[in-house]
C-alpha cells in the first residue's frame, strides 16, 4: 500500500487507500452522531466503508471515566473494505478517559486529535491516568503524531455571538472535531450542512450553531500551523459498482428485508416482538414502515412475541420475531409450536454475549448451537446466517422466502457487530430480488373431498389454509398430528412418520439453496478457512493478506447452516486441513465434526470483540507451518 | 341484519371429533351454548377462530367447526391478539382454564384486558387443574387439599372479576356452568361487545374438584348465595326476592326487605356501565362457608365499557399514513437518503 505524496494549493495532499479512524468521548459527547456522520460523507463520496459502534451498556456511566467511554470506529477506503479496520489509524479523543481507553489499539505512529480541554485536572483524575500525569505533556505519546486542540475554548469561541448558552454551545464541541478531520481528509461538508438542517429544521439557532461549529473546525485546520508540516490526506472513491446506494445498519437491513419479502410475496407483514440490546432497532425500524402497511406489536414479553407472531402467521400473514439471546431462550416453547402446526414464522436473533444477561452490548456468535437445537422434542428448523450489515437484508429476505415457500419457521442469525454496524448498500431494483410464492389452499366447494390440512406436496410442504376461506375449516394444534387429516393422533407409527416429514421437509430446503462457492483462494490446497457470520470481514482480509504472503489458503463462508449446501462435505474434502474461527467456543465446529467426521481445527475469541484480520492471518500462518 | 334464512344452525359448528370430556364434566354446557350462540348471532363457520391453550378446557377447539388452533400452555391469548391485529375482520374466541389463563399465563391475560383487541374469552374456572390430575390452580380456596397441597392450599386466590377490572377489562362478566341460557345470551353479547370480553365461568370438575360451586349451586343454599346482575334492576336476591344490597357510601349492606320494610326502588340498580360499583361488586367474594356478614356472589354481566379496540387504533395509523397511498417496493429499498455512483 504506497502512499503518494502530491502538492496542492500549499498543503501537501497524501494519498491513503484506506484509513480507520475512531471517534472516543463521554457517553454525553455525541460520538456516535459524530461518527455517523462522518460516515455519510465519506460514503457519499464514494468511498468503501464499514462502522462499528462501540458503547458502554450503561446508559450514562460517571462522565468522565474510562467505563464512560463511547466509541465510534469506522474504515473507509478505495478498495473493500470488509471490517472496522483491526486498529485503527487515527483517533479523536474527547477527553483522557477516551485516549486511556482506546490508545493500545491505536497503530504505531497513528494520530491522535485530543481536545486538550478534557485533559483538566478533573478529567485526568477521573480517568485514572491522575492529575499529575498528562499524557499529552509527559512524553506519553511519543510515538505518534498529536494534535492537541483546545476543542471546548475554540468552539465556544466561535459561537459566542450566537447568543446560547454554554451548555448548548459546548454540545457543538463534536461538531466542531468532525470539521477539523474533514479537513484533514480532504472532505466535503455539505452532507453534515444538509444533515443538520434536515434534522433541527424546527430549532433553526441549533441547526446554524453546529453548522457553524463544523465550519469553524474545517477553517482550524486551513489557518493553523499545526498541520502544516504534516500535510492533509485524501482517500480516493472506491471503483464501485454503478447504482443507487444507500447506507444501512445490520438492523435496519434486517428490517427492510423482511418488509420488502412481504411486498414481493404480496403478504402484510406483522412483526410480535420485545425489545431487547441488540435487537430493538429492526422492531423500531418495522414500526416506522406504517405506510408499507406493516404491523408490529410491542409485547409483553418474548414468549408473547412469538405467540402473536404464530396467531397471525395462522391467520396469513408474513410473520416475524426478532431477538437475541435471552429471549430466544424464553421463545423456545412457541418455536416448537410453529414446528409442528407447521406455519411459516422468521425468527430474527441478533446474537450477544452469554450466558444470561452476559455482555448485553457486545457480539458474540454462541446461540449457534441453540438456533440449531434450542428446542424440545424433534423440532428441525432452518437456520441461515448473515454475514455482513448489507447482508442482513439478503438473509432476512430468504429466510422469509423459505418461511412461506416451505411452512416451516426459519432462524436468521445476526449479532451484535452486524446489527450496528453499517456499510454503503446498492439498493436493489424490485426486480432483482428472488420471487416469494406462497401457496394458499383455494376455497372448497361444498362437493369437493374433504379439505387435508397437512396433505404435503412433492417438497413435503402441506398448504396454507387460513381462516376466512369457505370450506377449509379445520383444527390443528401442539398436539401430534395425524398424517394428511392433522386430526389429534397419539398413535405410535404416525408420530415416526411426521418426526420424518417434518425432518425431510426441512432437509428438502437444500434444493434451493446454491452451492457454497470459495470466496478466495484455490479450489483444493493445503487450508480451508470456513466461517459463517459476521466473522465475514475478517476472515476476508486475512486470507487475502495470507495469500498476498504467498499462503496456500482458501476461504468459504456459510450463509445456510442447516440444511447446509448439498456440495459443503466434497469441499471440505479438498483440502488438508478445514480451520473455522467463531465467536464462540466452537459451535459451528461441533456441527461439521458430527455431521462430516472430519477433525477441524478450531479458533475461537469470546472476549464479546470480534476477530480482526491480524489474529486471523497468525492463526493460518501457524497452522500451515505445521502442515 | 341476520337473515335466519341462511344462518348456519348450531349442528353445523359441531365438528366430527368427540369431545374427550369426562361424564358429567361443566365444559359440555360451555361447548353446547358456545355453538348455540354462534348460530344465533348468524356467524358463518369460516369466519370463526377458536383459540386456546392447554388443559380440559383448552381441547375446545377441537369441538367446534371453526377454525381452531391449539396452542401451548398460557399463551392462548397471545397468539389470539396476534390473530386479531393481523386479521380484525374474523370472529376470535379463546377457550381457556383458570390455571391456563391465570397462573402461567398470567401475564399474558393482564396485557390482553388492557389492549381492548376485539376478542372473545371464555373462561372455564374450575379452581383445579384437571388435564394433569388435580393440583391446586391459582384460583383454589385457601385450605383445599389436593395432590400438590395434602395439608391444604395455602395461596389466596385469585379473585378473577377483580383483577380483570383492575387490568382496564371492557367487558367483565360470570355465568354458572348449568345456567345454560344465561351463559348464551352472555355469550351474545361478548361477541357483540367490540373490545377484549371476559366471561369467566364456573365449571364443575366432577373428578378433581366436584362440588367447588356447591354453595352456588345447591338448591337449598343458592338463594342465599348468589345474586343475579340485571341492567337497570334492583340488586335482590334470597328466597322470593326477600333480600336486596343497598350502598351506604360506598359500603354494600344486606338488606332483609321483609323486616327493614326498605321498598326494592330503594336498593342499589344495577348499572353495568358504572366502574366505582362494578369494583365494588367484584369484591363480593367471600366465602359462603365464612361466618360474620356474607355478601351474595354476583352472576351476569358486570362491567360494560365503549373503548377503542387495540386492532381498530393500528388500523387508523396504518390508514393515515397511508393516506396518500401505500408505499411502494421501491421507496421501501431506498429509504430516505441515497446517492449515486456512476
Ligand atoms: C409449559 C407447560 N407447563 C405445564 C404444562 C402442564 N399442564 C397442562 S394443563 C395444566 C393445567 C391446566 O389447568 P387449567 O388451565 O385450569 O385447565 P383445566 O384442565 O382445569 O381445564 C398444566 C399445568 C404444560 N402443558 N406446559
Ligand atoms: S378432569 Fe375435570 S375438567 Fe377435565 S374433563 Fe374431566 S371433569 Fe372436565
Amino acid at each position: 500500500m504506497s502512499d503518494t505524496a502530491i502538492l496542492n494549493n500549499n498543503d501537501m495532499v497524501i494519498s491513503k487507500t484506506s484509513v480507520s479512524v475512531l471517534f472516543a468521548g463521554d457517553s454525553g459527547d455525541g460520538m456516535q452522531l459524530t461518527g455517523t456522520q462522518f460516515a455519510n460523507t465519506v460514503a457519499v463520496y464514494g468511498s468503501d466503508l464499514n462502522t462499528f459502534p462501540n458503547f458502554p451498556s450503561e446508559i450514562r456511566p460517571p462522565a468522565g471515566t474510562v467505563s464512560g467511554v463511547s466509541g465510534f470506529q469506522l474504515q473507509f477506503g478505495t478498495t473493500g473494505v470488509y471490517t472496522p479496520g483491526a486498529k485503527f489509524d487515527v483517533m479523536i479523543a474527547m477527553n483522557a478517559a477516551a485516549l486511556k481507553a482506546n490508545l493500545k489499539n491505536l497503530h504505531h505512529g497513528g494520530i491522535i486529535i485530543a481536545d486538550s480541554d478534557g485533559f483538566d485536572a478533573k478529567n485526568l483524575n477521573l480517568s485514572g491516568y491522575g492529575e499529575a500525569n498528562n499524557p499529552l505533556e509527559d512524553g506519553t505519546l511519543n510515538d505518534y503524531t498529536v494534535f492537541k486542540i483546545p476543542v471546548v475554548s475554540l468552539t465556544r469561541q466561535a459561537l459566542a455571538d450566537t447568543g446560547l448558552s454554554v451548555k448548548i454551545i459546548d454540545r457543538c464541541k463534536n461538531m466542531f472535531v468532525l470539521g477539523v478531520l474533514y479537513w484533514l481528509y480532504s472532505l466535503p461538508l455539505e452532507t453534515t450542512i444538509e444533515t443538520l438542517q434536515t434534522k433541527f429544521k424546527n430549532k433553526l439557532d441549533i441547526a446554524n450553531a453546529n453548522i457553524k461549529a463544523v465550519q469553524a473546525g474545517y477553517n482550524f485546520g486551513d489557518e493553523t500551523e499545526m498541520f502544516s508540516q504534516h500535510g492533509r490526506f485524501c482517500v480516493a472513491p472506491a471503483q464501485k459498482k454503478a447504482g443507487v446506494y444507500r447506507r444501512v445498519t445490520g438492523n435496519e437491513a434486517s428490517a427492510i428485508g423482511l418488509a420488502a419479502a412481504a411486498k414481493k410475496a404480496g403478504l402484510k407483514l406483522f412483526l410480535g416482538s420485545y425489545p431487547i440490546t441488540p435487537a430493538s432497532e429492526i422492531l423500531q425500524t418495522l414500526a416506522g414502515l406504517k405506510k408499507w402497511g406493516v404491523k408490529t406489536f410491542q409485547a409483553e414479553d418474548e414468549i408473547a412475541g412469538v405467540l402473536t407472531s404464530i396467531g397471525a402467521a395462522y391467520g396469513g400473514a408474513l410473520a416475524a420475531t426478532n431477538t437475541s439471546g435471552p429471549g430466544l431462550a424464553l421463545k423456545t416453547e412457541g418455536l416448537g409450536l410453529a414446528v409442528i402446526l407447521e406455519i411459516p414464522l422468521v425468527i430474527i436473533n441478533v446474537m450477544r454475549g452469554g450466558p444470561s444477561t452476559g455482555l448485553p452490548t457486545k457480539p458474540e456468535q454462541s446461540d449457534l448451537l441453540m438456533a440449531m437445537y434450542g428446542r424440545h422434542g424433534e423440532a428441525p428448523m432452518p437456520v441461515i446466517a448473515a454475514m455482513s450489515p448489507v447482508d442482513c437484508f439478503y438473509a432476512a429476505y430468504e429466510a422469509a422466502k423459505i418461511a412461506v415457500e416451505y411452512m416451516t419457521p426459519v432462524l436468521c442469525l445476526t449479532d451484535g457487530y452486524l446489527a450496528l454496524s453499517s456499510e454503503p448498500m446498492l439498493v436493489p431494483a424490485p426486480g432483482d430480488l428472488a420471487s416469494i410464492t406462497p401457496v394458499f389452499s383455494p376455497e372448497r366447494k361444498a362437493d369437493d373431498p374433504p379439505y387435508l390440512p397437512y396433505k404435503r406436496d412433492e417438497r413435503g410442504v402441506r398448504p396454507w389454509g387460513i381462516p376466512g376461506t369457505p370450506g377449509l375449516e379445520h383444527r390443528i394444534g401442539g398436539l401430534e398430528k395425524q398424517h394428511e387429516t392433522g386430526h389429534v393422533s397419539h398413535d405410535p407409527e404416525n408420530h415416526a412418520l411426521m418426526t420424518r416429514l417434518r425432518a425431510e421437509k426441512v432437509a428438502k430446503v437444500a434444493d434451493i439453496i446454491p452451492d457454497l462457492t470459495i470466496d478466495n483462494g484455490p479450489e483444493k490446497g493445503d487450508l480451508l478457512v470456513l466461517g459463517w457470520g459476521s466473522t465475514y470481514g475478517a476472515i476476508k482480509k486475512a486470507v487475502e493478506q495470507a495469500r498476498e504472503g504467498g499462503l496456500d489458503v482458501a476461504h468459504a463462508h456459510l450463509r445456510y447452516i442447516n440444511p447446509f449446501p448439498k456440495n459443503l462435505g466434497a469441499m471440505l474434502g479438498n483440502y488438508k486441513k478445514v480451520l473455522i474461527p467463531e465467536n464462540n467456543c466452537g459451535q459451528l465446529l461441533s456441527i461439521i465434526r458430527d455431521k462430516f467426521l472430519i477433525e477441524p481445527v478450531g479458533f475461537s475469541k469470546v472476549q464479546g470483540l470480534p476477530f480482526n484480520e491480524m489474529e486471523i492471518e497468525a492463526k493460518i500462518t501457524d497452522i500451515l507451518k505445521e502442515l | 341484519m341476520t337473515d335466519t334464512h341462511t344462518c348456519m344452525t348450531a349442528k353445523d359448528f359441531t365438528s366430527n371429533q368427540e369431545p374427550k370430556w369426562c361424564p358429567g364434566c361443566g365444559d359440555f354446557m360451555v361447548l353446547q351454548q358456545l355453538k348455540n350462540a354462534m348460530a344465533e348471532l348468524c356467524l358463518k363457520t369460516e369466519e370463526v377462530v377458536v383459540v386456546s391453550g392447554i388443559g380440559c378446557s383448552s381441547r375446545l377447539p377441537y369441538y367446534i367447526n371453526t377454525y381452531g388452533v391449539h396452542g401451548i400452555h398460557g399463551r392462548a391469548m397471545a397468539m389470539a391478539s396476534g390473530l386479531k391485529a393481523a386479521r380484525p375482520d374474523l370472529s376470535v374466541w379463546v377457550g381457556t382454564g383458570d390455571g391456563d389463563a391465570l397462573s402461567i399465563g398470567g401475564n399474558h391475560y393482564i396485557h390482553t384486558v388492557r389492549r381492548n383487541l376485539d376478542l372473545n374469552v371464555v373462561l372455564f374456572n374450575n379452581e383445579i387443574y384437571g388435564l394433569t390430575k388435580g393440583q391446586y390452580s391459582p384460583t383454589s380456596k385457601v385450605g383445599l387439599r389436593t395432590v400438590t397441597s395434602p395439608n391444604g392450599v395455602v395461596d389466596h386466590p385469585i379473585n378473577t372479576i377483580a383483577l380483570t377490572l383492575g387490568a382496564g377489562g371492557t367487558f367483565v362478566a360470570r355465568v354458572m356452568d348449568r345456567d345454560g341460557k344465561m351463559m348464551k345470551e352472555i355469550f351474545k353479547r361478548a361477541h357483540n361487545h367490540k373490545g377484549t370480553s371476559i366471561v369467566e365461568i364456573y365449571q364443575n370438575c366432577p373428578i378433581f374438584n366436584d362440588g367447588a360451586f356447591g354453595p352456588f349451586s345447591d338448591k337449598e343454599r343458592k338463594d342465599d348465595t348468589t345474586l343475579y346482575l340485571e341492567q337497570g334492576q334492583p340488586l335482590v336476591f334470597g328466597a322470593n326476592g326477600s333480600k336486596g344490597i343497598r350502598l351506604d357510601g360506598f359500603k354494600p349492606t344486606v338488606i332483609d326487605l321483609e323486616a327493614s320494610g326498605v321498598s326494592k326502588d330503594d336498593l342499589w340498580i344495577h348499572d353495568e356501565n358504572d366502574l366505582i360499583k362494578a369494583n365494588i361488586l367484584s369484591r363480593f367474594f367471600d366465602d359462603p362457608n365464612s361466618t360474620g356478614e356474607f355478601l351474595p356472589r354476583p352472576f351476569g354481566i358486570f362491567y360494560v365499557e365503549d373503548r377503542f379496540t387495540y386492532e381498530a387504533a393500528l388500523d387508523a395509523q396504518i390508514d393515515k399514513a397511508q393516506e396518500k397511498g401505500e408505499g411502494t417496493l421501491e421507496e421501501l429499498l431506498a429509504g430516505n437518503s441515497t446517492w449515486t455512483i456512476n
